[in-house]
C-alpha cells in the first residue's frame, strides 16, 4: 500500500463522528491542561487511563495522543501572557513571549506560536507517515539487546543533556531504575522490594507514579510561592502579526520543527529538550542575538514550533518499534497493550486503521488546534483569570480520584500521598528536573525488565552501547554538552 | 552554590542505594552469565551509593554553604487531604471523601478563604458524582455507611 491510499484509508478513520469526536475532546482538554500550570499531559494521561478501557482502541489512543499535542500549544499562552510555564516544554517561550505581551504584541505572540505549532504539526505529521513505515521495517531485526541499548542510550544522552547536573542525572536514571523493581521479578518470580505488601506485588503503577511524584509534588511546590500571579491580559486587542513579525518567524519556525523531530525521534529527549535547544540555536545564528529575552519573535516561534514537532516525533519510536521516547510515550504503550494492540513494528502492517487513523487525527487535531488558539484564544485567557487557591483543591481531587480508579484500591492512594512527599524533597535538592526526570523514570522502568545480557554482541546494539560510552567521556572531560534553562 | 542542596542530596542518594542492598540482601546474585534476581538491585544499589559519594564529594570540596528553605505546611496538608481521601472512600463513599478532602487540601494555601472553600468542596462534590458516577460510570456508590 502507497503512502497515499494508506493516508486515504487514516483519513476514512479519523473523519468518522466518533473519532472526530475524540479528537475533539483530546485537543480541547490538551489545551486546557496546557495553559493551567502545575497540571500536565502525563499526569493528565495517566487519570484518564483507566477510563479508556472502557472505549475502543482506535477512539482512546486518538484521544490521549490529541491531549499531549494539544498541551504543547495550550503551555505557550500561559508562558507568553503570565511569564509562568503552562507546561515545562514552553518554560523557554517566557524569554521572549512575556516580553512582547508587555510590549503590547500579546497578541501578536500568541498567534506566532498557534502558527508555529501548526507547521509544525503539519511536517511532523507528514513525517510520521513517510518515515514511520520504513523504519518499522527495519526494526523488525530488533531484538531485546537492540531495545536496551537504545534505551540506555537515550537514558544517558537525556541525563547527560539536561539542564542542571549531569551526575545528579545519572543518579536519578539509578533511583527510577530502582522503583521499577519494585514487584515481581519476571525471570524468576520472586518479589522485590515488596516488603510483604501484597499491592506493592505487582509493581507501582504508571498512574500512582506521574501523580504522586509530578503532581503533587508541584502542588505543593507552587503554594511556597509568595506572590499572585497576575495575568498580563491588557493589551489583547489585535491577535494577528504584522507582516514582518510573519517573514522573520518563518524560518525559526522551520528550524525549530527541524530541532524538535530529531528530538522527538531520540528516545530519551523530548518536546521540552527540543524547545530550549531551538531557543538556543537561533540565539546562536541570530544577526542581533542581543534582542534575545527583550522580545525577539524568532524567541517564540522557533521553540514552539520543537515542542510540538518533538511531540509528534515522539511517536514514531512508540509506534513502530514499541519503544517509547517520553514518559507520556510510556502511557500510550501502556494503553495500547490494554487495548490489546501489541506495539513493534508490526502495527503499521498489521493495524493499518490503528496507525494510519492515529497519522491522520493528528492532523485533523492540530487543525482544531489551530482554531481552538487562533479565534478562541480568548476563552483560554479567560481561565488564566481563575485564582490558582481554587484550581488547587480541584487538581487534588482528580489526582484521588484518579489514583483510586486504577484498582479501586485505597493503597494506591496512600502511595500516591508518600511518593508526593518524595518528589518534593527531590524538587528541594534539585533533582527532579521536570518532566526530563519523569521521562527517564518511565523508560527506566521498563528498562529494567529487560534482559541485560547481550548488548556487544549484536551490531545494531554495540552502536548505541558505543554512543552511550562516547556520550559518557564527554561529560566526564567536562566538555559542555549542557543546555542551560535560563540563558 | 548550592551545595547545602547538593550534600543532602549525595545524603539522600546513599541512603537509598543503602535501602536497596538491604533490602536486597535475600536475593539471590548469581554471575554475570547467570543472573539471579539480586544481580540488578544490588549492582544499583552499589551505583547508586558511587554517584551519591561523587556528589557529596564534589559539594564538600567547594563549601559555599547556602541554606535551604523548606515549606511543609502545603505539602503536609496536601498529604493529609490524599490519605483522608483513601481512607474515607472505600468505607464511607465518594461525597463523604470528598467533603473531607476539600477543606483539608484548600487549608494548604495561605489565601484560601473559607466561604470559597464551602462553595467550592460542595459544587465540585457535586461536579465529581455526576461525571464520574452519573456520566463515566465507574462503580462508586455516592454515600455509603
Amino acid at each position: 500500500m502507497g503512502v497515499i491510499e494508506s493516508l486515504a484509508l487514516g483519513f476514512q478513520v479519523a473523519l468518522s463522528a466518533q473519532n472526530l469526536a475524540y479528537c475533539f475532546a483530546g485537543v480541547a482538554l490538551g489545551t486546557l491542561i496546557g495553559v493551567l500550570p502545575g497540571i500536565g499531559p502525563l499526569s493528565t494521561i495517566g487519570l484518564l487511563f483507566p477510563i479508556t478501557f472502557y472505549l475502543p482502541s482506535i477512539p482512546a489512543l486518538i484521544m490521549l495522543a490529541g491531549i499531549y499535542y494539544g498541551a504543547q500549544y495550550g503551555g505557550a499562552i500561559t508562558s507568553i501572557l503570565l511569564n509562568l510555564p503552562g507546561e515545562t516544554s514552553s518554560a523557554v517561550t517566557c524569554l521572549d513571549g512575556y516580553p512582547m505581551a508587555r510590549g503590547g504584541r500579546a497578541g501578536a505572540a500568541l498567534a506566532i506560536s498557534a502558527l508555529a505549532s501548526f507547521l509544525a504539526g503539519c511536517l511532523g505529521t507528514l513525517l510520521i507517515a513517510l518515515a514511520g513505515p520504513p523504519l518499522g521495517e527495519w526494526a523488525l531485526a530488533f531484538g531485546s539487546a537492540e531495545y536496551f541499548s537504545l534505551m540506555l542510550m537515550g537514558l544517558v544522552g537525556s541525563a547527560v543533556l539536561t539542564q542542571g547536573d549531569a551526575v545528579k542525572g545519572l543518579a536519578m536514571v539509578v533511583v527510577g531504575l530502582l522503583i521499577g523493581l519494585i514487584g515481581t521479578d519476571v525471570n524468576s518470580g520472586l518479589p522485590r522490594y515488596a516488603f510483604d505488601v501484597p499491592e506493592l506485588v505487582d509493581g507501582v503503577g504508571f498512574t500512582v507514579i506521574a501523580v504522586g511524584l509530578f503532581a503533587v509534588a508541584e502542588i505543593a511546590t507552587n503554594l511556597e510561592r509568595r506572590e499572585p500571579q497576575t495575568a498580563y491580559t491588557g493589551a489583547l486587542t489585535s491577535i494577528m502579526p504584522n507582516a514582518a513579525e510573519l517573514a522573520r518567524s518563518f524560518w525559526p519556525a522551520m528550524r525549530g520543527t527541524g530541532v524538535g523531530a530529531f528530538f522527538g525521534l531520540l528516545p530519551g529527549t523530548g518536546p521540552a529538550l527540543s524547545s530550549f535547544a531551538a531557543y538556543m540555536l537561533e540565539k546562536k545564528i541570530a544577526r542581533e542575538p542581543a534582542r534575545f529575552g527583550k522580545g525577539a519573535i524568532e524567541g517564540v516561534a522557533a521553540p514552539e514550533a520543537a515542542n510540538n514537532a518533538a511531540a509528534q516525533a515522539s511517536f514514531i519510536p512508540t509506534l513502530t518499534l514499541g519503544i517509547p521516547g517520553t514518559a507520556v510515550m510510556t502511557l500510550m504503550l501502556g494503553a495500547m497493550v490494554m487495548q490489546g494492540v501489541t506495539p513493534g513494528p508490526q502495527v503499521v502492517t498489521g493495524n493499518p486503521e490503528l496507525f494510519w487513523g492515529i497519522v491522520a487525527s493528528m492532523w485533523i487535531g492540530n487543525l482544531m488546534l489551530l482554531v481552538l488558539n487562533l479565534p478562541l484564544v480568548g476563552v483560554w485567557v479567560r481561565l488564566l483569570r481563575i485564582p490558582y487557591r481554587w484550581l488547587f483543591p480541584c487538581v487534588v481531587m482528580f489526582c484521588c480520584i484518579g489514583n483510586y480508579a486504577v484498582n479501586n484500591n485505597p493503597v494506591d492512594v496512600y502511595l500516591c500521598a508518600a511518593l508526593g512527599v518524595f518528589g518534593y524533597v527531590l524538587a528541594k535538592l534539585e533533582c527532579v528536573l521536570g518532566p526530563l526526570m519523569e521521562e527517564h523514570l518511565r523508560r527506566a522502568m521498563l528498562l529494567s525488565r529487560g534482559d541485560p545480557t547481550v548488548f556487544f554482541t549484536r551490531p545494531i546494539s554495540l552502536v548505541f552501547m558505543v554512543a552511550t560510552v562516547l556520550v559518557l567521556l564527554f561529560t566526564v572531560k567536562g566538555l559542555d554538552l549542557r543546555v542551560h534553562r535560563r540563558g | 552554590m548550592h551545595l547545602h542542596r547538593d550534600i543532602l542530596a549525595a545524603l539522600l542518594f546513599i541512603a537509598i542505594g543503602a535501602f536497596a542492598l538491604y533490602g536486597a540482601r535475600g536475593y539471590p546474585v548469581g554471575t554475570a552469565m547467570q543472573m539471579g534476581p539480586g544481580y540488578f538491585p544490588v549492582a544499583l544499589g552499589w551505583l547508586l551509593i558511587l554517584l551519591g559519594a561523587l556528589v557529596g564529594v564534589r559539594a564538600a570540596r567547594a563549601r559555599d554553604w547556602q541554606p535551604l528553605a523548606w515549606d511543609w505546611r502545603p505539602l503536609a496538608w496536601i498529604s493529609v487531604s490524599i490519605l483522608a481521601f483513601g481512607f474515607l472512600m472505600p468505607r464511607f463513599g465518594l461525597v463523604p471523601a470528598l467533603l473531607a478532602m476539600f477543606p483539608l487540601a484548600a487549608a494548604a494555601g495561605r489565601q484560601s478563604r473559607w466561604h470559597e472553600v464551602v462553595v467550592l468542596t460542595l459544587v465540585m462534590s457535586g461536579f465529581a458524582a455526576a461525571v464520574f458516577v452519573y456520566g463515566l460510570k465507574l462503580p462508586y456508590r455516592l454515600v455509603a455507611f
